[in-house]
């Protein structure tokens, strides 16, 4: 292969992941999935097909195939016409992969972003201290460990009253 | 009628015994769906169980690349019949009332966080890889099920006889949990030798009744063949309604 065509890969490559890196989570539509960190690469294979690696948050999501979806519509779009989405467990997304920006959109959105290190305190609810997204009082409660999404638990704020979504650490 | 059975080898079996296991779980737990005692329940079991649906579709699509017969993960779950399916006769029982499914959640919790917290090392990079997330959401699903069993056997006295009767039925099922694996697939750490899980899950057990107040049932026969395939009456009843549409409309995609 030569030099410029290495060349026009990388420049392929890196409008893909900046194209896909719009795509927002169908659920929440204020992160996209670069926010989220379910991007996690892409590549250009000899064929000149674009190859965009996606990771699924919890193992359930159902957004995932919506998310793939939207890729390749984005890519084809920008054109972009040979692209395919894979799915890569390996290594498993985590909260941590959130990006600060996102976790302010969250906050903004009216969803507490997850603690910054999903540690097992975290994980095992000791000590868990979630902020309200609305008025940022600390006095809150969770209602349920599950809410309307996989990624997501139902908390009430006891300062403003407000209940709110928590995103939770996994 | 299509019906397929996965090819005989100790590592699919392996892989299916686990997909079958998330898959059964997370139907029977998404039976409660419209129907829990209260709306946060019903979100939570629906959300236990898409956890499971989930780790089952990542189980079964690394189970048909083991397998390399050209199969998807719908067809290995649609298109096997019951004794093709390796499943804990435990997950299959029929969901009974709230503290029997409660109960039957966390007996098996107890055993698959410790079972997920060693595969995270598993020498099958996938099924490691699977665990790695397993790990953390069979974590929440434990906590939620061990806080329900201890608010239902310190509750009243309706529902301290009720989890206790659920003890009482699910008993006989937790042994298999335990039954050796194929020793090559221990030796070369694909699975976790599930001897060296018991102190882990008779600890959680144990502290959870005790809190619970609720007795905990003596050991003796155990129930065993699902993971050979023989199963109790119930499997067949639930798979008919799970594989319904495949089997009304084969091969039916949208």
């Amino acid at each position: 292969m030569s030099a410029s065509l290495d060349l026009d890969g990388e420049r392929l490559r890196r409008r893909a992941l900046e194209v896909a890196g719009q795509v927002v989570d169908p659920e929440i539509p204020v992160l996209t999935i670069a926010d989220l960190g379910v991007l996690r690469d892409a590549r250009v294979g000899r064929d000149g097909c674009v190859e965009v690696d996606i990771t699924p948050t919890y193992s359930g999501c159902p957004a995932m195939n919506m998310i793939a979806l939207q890729i390749e519509t984005a890519l084809a779009r920008a054109d972009v016409p040979h692209a395919r989405v894979r799915l890569v467990l390996a290594p498993a997304w985590t909260t941590d992969w959130m990006t600060q920006e996102g976790r302010d959109k969250l906050r903004a959105y009216g969803i507490a972003p997850p603690a910054p290190r999903a540690s097992r305190r975290a994980l095992f609810g000791m000590e868990e201290e979630v902020a309200c997204p609305r008025c940022g009082s600390t006095e809150t409660e969770k209602l349920s460990e599950f809410g309307s999404t996989a990624c997501k638990a139902l908390w009430r704020c006891t300062s403003c009253r407000e209940p709110f979504d928590q995103f939770k650490c996994l | 009628m299509t019906t397929i059975a996965a090819t005989d080898t100790p590592l699919l079996n392996a892989i299916l015994a686990r997909a079958d296991d998330a898959l059964v779980h997370a139907h029977r737990l998404s039976e409660w769906c419209g129907y829990a005692p209260m709306l946060e329940e019903d979100l939570a079991l629906a959300n236990v169980a898409l956890d499971l649906l989930g780790q089952a579709r990542a189980l079964y699509t690394h189970a048909a690349e083991i397998e390399g017969a050209g199969r998807t993960e719908d067809d290995l779950a649609y298109l096997r019949d019951a004794p093709q399916f390796r499943n804990l006769l435990l997950l299959e029982q029929p969901n009974g009332d709230f503290a029997q499914t409660i109960t039957r959640l966390f007996l098996h919790s107890a055993f698959a966080l410790p079972w997920w917290t060693a595969a995270m090392r598993s020498t099958d990079a996938t099924l490691a890889a699977v665990a790695a997330k397993a790990e953390k959401e069979v974590t929440y699903h434990l906590r939620h099920a061990a806080e329900w069993l201890i608010r239902l056997g310190d509750g009243t006295e309706e529902s301290h006889r009720r989890a206790g009767d659920a003890l009482e039925r699910f008993w006989r099922f937790t042994g298999e949990m335990f039954a050796p694996e194929e020793p090559s697939l221990v030796a070369s750490g694909v699975l976790p030798d599930p001897a060296a899980l018991r102190p882990d899950w008779d600890a959680t057990v144990g502290r959870v009744l005790a809190e619970a107040t609720l007795e905990r049932p003596r050991d003796g026969w155990m129930h065993t063949g699902g993971r050979r395939g023989i199963h109790t009456e119930h499997l067949g009843h639930m798979l008919a309604v799970m594989q319904h549409l495949q089997r009304a409309y084969p091969g039916a995609a949208w």
